[in-house]
């Protein structure tokens, strides 16, 4: 297994912690004139979001983790698993629900995810930026009113609820950011 | 077009900084001349080195005339050394801006490479320099920073102010905190062994109290444990404490001072411990500076020195958090 020393610390690196995969966010070397050297860092667990800081004397190290961003295109859901596939070698890797979490909602067949692989298992899923999705219900507008004020709830077709403006109709297209949850526009095919 | 879309030959510190830089430069050269203080230029290359364990320096070679087959020599990491020899010799006060040069600190308060200000007064203990020193620097930032008045702190009361731990009792104390902080909390012996009584206390220093020294004032810690003496006088007691000082400013360690150690025997002594040591560590083992060990016992004249970071000084002044930013062409870009 890679072993990283402190001197090889920098955002992004991605190591090992308390058995989990983490990523380094921020890495900060402290050292008095006439003293002790340290790294301060600050780790993300990429299993549970959760960021810690931690201190480490300079010149340790930490045993790296096998972690990969891929990109790949989402096929379908069977029920239990989200499956993925690569597009350039077409292997296939299916995600479970702790993988795949709050981006289940926005998960559009055929849509390009960035899935973050661990030993090869999928470890989170994360959905494009911007998706494109039909709303299948929300109560009628009132006639007339283009101005975008206000607003009204609106389910889409993976199941992600957003506020829409009053104008937008079911059976219509629109563009969210999944990143805020948040309505762009209305959208063609 | 801003600093990170210029290209990489581009300065990183602006125009508006290397102007400051020039200006603090002048103030100080100013002041210490006023002082009757001597400038003076030493050797940024030599054949020895500093002994300190947490002080690694770069090396270099040079072959020629003289030297046929080459020979190693060393980038000071202060010119502390060649300085006291000239004050053996009779310079009286004296003092020097220069480079000086320090292996692995590369960070946003560290460039390998920086600019020191290395000043000697004779006669004066650590608190008369301590206070020259507060003056120097009031002049130089004037106008630039507007500061509280100085305070002065012990290092024992300065970690029972801001970590509530006593630095002179068990390092049981230290430890505790760190775990208590989450520092490492599973196994705290994984950052430092239980043994290492100044890594705790460096460590305690660096994360707790640091970061609240010289808010909106400079504060000057002093009267450090007597294994932290480097080259200052201990004076007895229980515990004894060496006659050290640090200035900090906004979190940020500006300068380290020494009523100097005049004694050729003691200085003999903690060379030793220090090779001794480096050895134990795996470290380079370097050759002890002789001459300055002849200089003392000819006779240092009873004189307290400081070595203040330009670099960070001026980053203060300038309202920058990264050190990078007030250099021309830090580390990366040389």
């Amino acid at each position: 297994m890679t072993t990283y020393s402190t001197n090889e610390f920098k955002p992004g690196l991605k190591v090992m912690l308390d058995n989990d995969p983490c990523s380094i966010i921020e890495n900060e070397f402290v050292k008095p004139g006439k003293g002790q050297a340290f790294n301060r860092v600050k780790i993300r667990n990429l299993k549970t979001g959760r960021v810690i800081e931690r201190t480490y004397k300079s010149g340790d190290t930490m045993e790296g983790a096998d972690v990969v961003d891929t990109e790949m295109q989402y096929l379908y859901n069977d029920g239990e698993f989200w499956h993925f596939m690569n597009t350039e070698s077409f292997e296939q890797i299916a995600a479970d629900h702790n993988a795949v979490g709050d981006a289940a909602k926005w998960l559009k067949e055929q849509d390009n995810c960035m899935v973050t692989l661990w030993n090869g298992v999928p470890l989170t899923v994360e959905p494009p930026h911007t998706v494109i999705l039909k709303i299948v219900e929300t109560d009628p507008g009132v006639r007339g009113d283009t101005s975008g004020g206000g607003g009204k709830p609106a389910t889409l077709d993976t199941g992600a609820v957003v506020r829409v403006p009053l104008f937008v109709q079911v059976g219509e297209l629109v563009k969210v950011n999944t990143r805020t949850g948040e309505y762009i526009s209305r959208a063609k095919e | 077009m801003t600093a990170d879309d210029r290209p990489d030959w581009w300065p990183v510190a602006s125009a508006e900084t290397l102007r400051l830089r020039a200006r603090i430069l002048s103030r100080l050269r100013t002041f210490l001349d006023r002082h009757g203080a001597l400038e003076v230029e030493t050797p940024i290359l030599s054949r020895c080195a500093a002994t300190d364990i947490h002080l690694q320096s770069m090396v270099t070679r040079y072959t020629g005339p003289g030297s046929p087959i080459g020979q190693t020599l060393y980038l000071h990491t202060s010119p502390e050394f060649p300085m006291k020899r000239l004050l053996a010799a009779g310079s009286g006060s004296i003092y020097q801006l220069c480079k000086a040069f320090r292996d692995g600190e590369s960070g946003r308060l560290h460039n390998p490479e920086f600019t020191l200000l290395e000043w000697y007064q004779i006669g004066d203990d650590h608190h008369a320099l301590m206070d020259r020193l507060a003056a120097l620097v009031g002049a130089a930032l004037r106008g630039l920073l507007e500061l509280a008045p100085t305070e002065k702190i012990s290092y024992r009361e300065a970690f029972l102010r801001y970590a509530g731990v006593d630095p002179f009792a068990d390092v049981a104390g230290l430890i505790g905190w760190a775990q208590h902080h989450d520092i490492h909390p599973q196994d705290a012996s994984a950052v430092l062994s239980p043994d290492d009584l100044d890594g705790w206390r460096d460590l305690v220093l660096t994360h707790a109290v640091e970061p609240n020294l010289g808010r909106g004032r400079l504060v000057f810690v002093h009267d450090y444990p007597a294994s932290q003496a480097a080259l200052a006088r201990v004076r007895p007691g229980v515990p004894p404490l060496a006659e050290r000082f640090e200035l900090y400013l906004e979190g940020v360690e500006l300068a380290n001072g020494y009523h100097e150690l005049a004694d050729a025997h003691e200085l003999d002594r903690r060379f030793n411990a220090d090779l001794e040591r480096r050895h134990a560590r795996g470290l380079v083992v370097v050759p002890r500076d002789e001459r300055l060990l002849a200089a003392m016992d000819g006779g240092l004249p009873d004189c307290s020195g400081v070595a203040l970071g330009i670099d960070r000084l001026i980053m203060l002044a300038a309202g920058v958090h990264d050190i990078r930013k007030v250099l021309a062409f830090p580390f990366e870009r040389a």
